[in-house]
């Protein structure tokens, strides 16, 4: 009886079960899995259950094993701390392409015609509808030996071989940029469409030339939307899986392979959840200055 | 603007659309070439198409995805929207911003970090309790998870703009919680759940990484099956697919920009 009275209580508390199931579900589904890897990533590789109790407790004393081995190896192996370097390279020369493409990319949408920026946006949106898997396999037909590029260029006569395109830094940050630009695009543009344009004015009046007036008003004032498009691009761009191993050679080694191998190809769990664990903590000081974005975001949009 | 930035301005969007637009104009283009190796055009031939219908693994995993696609992009947009709710309207309660920081993460965080993550929370659960296999229903799992965050995004920047004052009224004149919700929030916010809708379904139609971590035995979706002939070399039927997308993505497109000018159009005239 008192727990059907209980039952009765929480569903009249609307409010505690609209909160409760995306709640729940977000801490099954996304804490719990994070817990779970940061726990098998301090069990031994080889021998002991990986999911076996880290505390234990035998003739009196209680004790905690935590394994720091998979972490250690990760810091003193070069394989490794090649792939997490390199990883960080691709993102980070990812993000300046992209800011560079798609600065004055959203700039121009911002200060097109207003009739015309909707359609000009969109536009830019559209390729992420049409498959972002097929997209990538496109610069393969473009840029492989057998593409359309080396084809042209044999035809031309301009090389007697197909230069080697594919497979090179230069395939992989053509996909990267390709596939991330977007999301350096339209939080920018998002920014530059608010800007007051009687600021320009101000500063046009006050002697600025158009060039000084881009740069000391309009690209300070737009430092927000640089730094959310920055993220956007950054920290997935770390992660990326499918550009590096479809574009990417040997030599363009990024972490989401090594993670790829350690699961499934040499079936280390506890090797996995470190190098896992290593990626978390490398994205976690950008991932909090974006959300704290967000949030600054979210209350000017309110006030 | 002056003549230079004019034309400076007129020039970087044409080279930035041309660059975002190039492949596929190639894919399209070349899924109606004869060559069967390589990128070189040979002539105008529809042998892609046909080899596509007895492509029966291609067609499965067509079938699977489509399956799964509906599911998640349902749930998606279910739970995103509740979040959203809660988001929008309960400005304080315990774990406020652990839930906002949930909710926004799989946005940004990689998608083999999320793949991995919730791999290992599966093979342990099925270690520990024998449950649940790996196949559709788990790609589904991490689909959800996924498309939530989205639909999260599209419905709370609606409910954002919702004006209070009509829910208010219904409150005045008598209105139950549930029935300002389902009375006047659900009708003001359908458009955009249906945009999350479409968005979720493409986003779980389309991807790879969290399908192949969480798929197992016999349940390849389309991508995954893609994803591995991609790897090995160039395959014309892939065009083929892509031709077929792109008209597919076109026709909603087209459509959906003509519903909503009719319906701009009638609240114009109302």
């Amino acid at each position: 009886m008192n727990f059907l009275r209980r039952l009765h209580a929480a569903a009249a508390s609307g409010r505690r079960t609209v909160i409760g199931i995306p709640y729940l579900w977000l801490l099954l589904t996304f804490l719990l899995p994070f817990l779970i890897v940061a726990r098998i990533s301090v069990s031994d590789s080889e021998g002991e259950d990986p999911l076996g109790s880290i505390v234990s407790y035998a003739d009196g004393l209680l004790s905690l094993k935590i394994r720091l081995a998979n972490y250690l190896f990760i810091f003193n192996d070069e394989l490794y701390l090649y792939t997490y370097a390199s990883s960080i390279k691709y993102a980070l020369i990812t993000t300046v392409l992209c800011l560079l493409a798609g600065y004055p990319f959203a700039y121009f949408i911002a200060r097109a015609r207003t009739a015309a920026r909707p359609a000009l946006l969109m536009l830019v949106m559209l390729p992420f509808w049409t498959s972002f898997l097929l997209r990538i396999y496109a610069w393969k037909g473009i840029l492989d030996n057998q593409g359309i590029v080396n084809h042209l260029l044999l035809r031309l006569g301009w090389i007697d071989a197909p230069l080697p395109l594919m497979h090179t830094e230069f395939s992989l940050l053509i996909g990267m940029v390709y596939a991330y630009l977007p999301f350096m695009i339209l939080p920018l543009y998002a920014n530059l469409a608010k800007q007051d344009l009687r600021l320009i004015e101000a500063a046009t009046d006050l002697g600025a030339t158009p060039w000084q007036a881009f740069w000391r008003v309009t690209v300070p004032l737009s430092r927000s939307g640089i730094i959310a498009g920055a993220m956007l691009v950054f920290i997935p761009a770390i992660g990326e899986y499918v550009i590096p191993e479809l574009l990417g050679g040997p030599r363009t080694l990024m972490i989401g392979h090594v993670l790829w191998d350690e699961f499934f190809t040499n079936n280390d769990w506890p090797m996995a959840s470190a190098v896992t664990v290593v990626v978390v903590l490398l994205i976690l000081v950008p991932m909090t200055m974006f959300n704290q974005y967000q949030a600054a975001q979210a209350q000017r949009s309110k006030a | 603007m002056n003549t230079i930035a004019k034309w400076l301005g007129r020039g970087w969007l044409a080279g930035g659309y041309a660059f975002l637009y190039f492949p596929i104009a190639v894919l399209v283009a070349f899924s109606f070439n004869s060559e069967r190796h390589g990128m070189e055009w040979r002539g105008f031939s529809l042998v892609w198409y046909g080899e596509l219908l007895k492509d029966a693994e291609l067609l499965a995993g067509f079938a699977l995805s489509l399956k799964i696609a509906v599911a998640a992009a349902s749930a998606s947009v279910v739970l995103g929207a509740l979040a959203a709710f809660v988001l929008d309207r309960y400005q304080r309660f315990r774990g406020r911003t652990l839930f906002a920081g949930m909710v926004n993460a799989p946005l940004v965080m990689p998608e083999v970090i999320i793949g991995v993550s919730l791999l290992l929370m599966l093979v342990s659960c099925q270690r520990l309790f024998g449950f649940p296999q790996r196949g559709s229903a788990t790609i589904w799992l991490g689909h959800v998870l996924l498309g939530m965050a989205y639909a999260c995004v599209v419905v709370q920047s609606r409910l954002r703009e919702l004006n209070k004052s009509l829910e208010e009224a219904a409150m005045d004149l008598g209105c139950r919680p549930s029935q300002v919700f389902l009375l006047v929030v659900l009708p003001n916010i359908s458009q955009a759940l249906a945009s999350a809708w479409l968005l979720t379904f493409t986003l779980s139609l389309d991807d790879v990484v969290l399908s192949a971590f969480l798929s197992g035995p016999g349940a390849s979706t389309m991508p995954i099956i893609i994803f591995s002939r991609a790897r090995l070399g160039l395959d014309p039927r892939v065009n083929a697919v892509a031709a077929l997308t792109v008209a597919a993505v076109s026709l909603c497109v087209i459509g959906g920009s003509y519903l909503m000018a009719r319906s701009g159009r009638r609240q114009g005239r109302e």
